[in-house]
């Protein structure tokens, strides 16, 4: 539920499929495929983004440590509620896009939708 | 501040990884001449616009490697094909590179000129993909003979002493040099991984 005129946020779960990383929303080469999060424009403002902090791994391919995401984690969307924001129930959507690998190969990146339901009560 | 919790929306999430055709990089032995299929053709422009057509390579030892500017393993085999191509090219052998970059030459051109690649790149396209039996990870190989028969494929990354036993191999192999079945029939092969690696959702 969220009241208008206040702030609130919300937690996106991910849970990667053991051996395999995404990298992370800065990754540590400007040719990969970053994370992101984005929300396409509704009855909430997204302000801001948190992600964890990514870790350094360093895997055969790589000479250096790459930045990014395993196992599982959040990513956390702080959002504002207009002060006008019509009361009753709503939903927000958006996008995920990611590119996983593994110690030997990759997958193609892919956008995934994601939705949010909310309340928006007086 | 309220938490709100996002669900990740529905059908897409399920998509876990699938089966592949083989565990990927353990080192593999060249097909033997009986059980080689012909390579599918394909007609693609390189860096220059010119068109590449797999048939012309026809008498030639060709390693086809899938990649992409965004894979990390594929830039690792870079530098060895690179050396292959100028190692063998005398000797008959020629490396293509088919990039399945979304963005195309926006991505792939800088990235040549930034890694000096030496052989031909192309674009490939979601046809060529499943004509070689749906490439869903990257890097993927195919080797051929100088008769257009995949005499091997690699599905993620090998050892470089791998590559370099097959070229060797089919370049001294007086076998491998018939063309009489050759042509642009699928290879039946089911190469790589499916699936997106992650799993989005609510968390219990």
């Amino acid at each position: 539920m969220a009241k208008p005129g206040t702030a609130v946020e919300s937690t996106l779960p991910l849970d990667l499929r053991p051996g395999y990383h995404v990298n992370s929303n800065s990754p540590s080469d400007e040719y990969l495929i970053p994370l992101r999060l984005s929300w396409d424009p509704g009855p909430l403002e997204a302000t801001g983004f948190a992600f964890p902090q990514p870790r350094l791994e360093k895997y055969s391919f790589s000479e250096k440590p790459l930045s990014v995401f395993t196992g599982d984690f959040q990513v956390v969307t702080h959002f504002k509620v207009p002060a006008k924001a019509a009361p009753g129930p709503t939903t927000l959507t958006g996008k995920l896009r990611y590119q996983a690998c593994n110690d030997r190969m990759c997958l193609p990146p892919k956008t995934l939708d994601v939705s949010l339901q909310v309340e928006i009560v007086k | 501040m309220s938490r709100i919790h996002v669900a990740a929306a529905s059908a897409a999430l399920a998509l876990l990884l699938a089966g592949c055709s083989r565990p990927s990089g353990l080192p593999t032995e060249l097909k033997s001449q009986d059980q080689r299929k012909p390579a599918p053709n394909f007609s693609l422009k390189d860096a220059d616009g010119n068109a590449v057509n797999l048939t012309d390579y026809r008498g030639k030892v060709v390693l086809v490697n899938f990649w992409a500017t965004w894979c990390g393993p594929c830039e690792a085999e870079i530098p060895w094909f690179i050396e292959f191509e100028k190692k063998y090219k005398d000797q008959g052998f020629a490396v293509l590179g088919v990039s399945m970059d979304d963005d195309g030459w926006k991505s792939v051109r800088p990235y040549i000129a930034s890694h000096k690649i030496n052989y031909r790149i192309m674009i490939g396209s979601e046809l060529v993909s499943e004509q070689f039996g749906q490439i869903d990870s990257l890097p993927t190989s195919f080797v051929l003979d100088r008769a257009g028969r995949i005499a091997s494929n690699h599905v993620g990354l090998v050892d470089k002493v791998d590559y370099q036993n097959e070229i060797v191999k089919l370049l001294e192999d007086p076998k491998s040099t018939s063309v009489g079945d050759a042509g642009n029939a699928g290879t039946g092969l089911r190469a790589g991984l499916t699936g997106t690696g992650v799993r989005a959702g609510q968390r219990p």
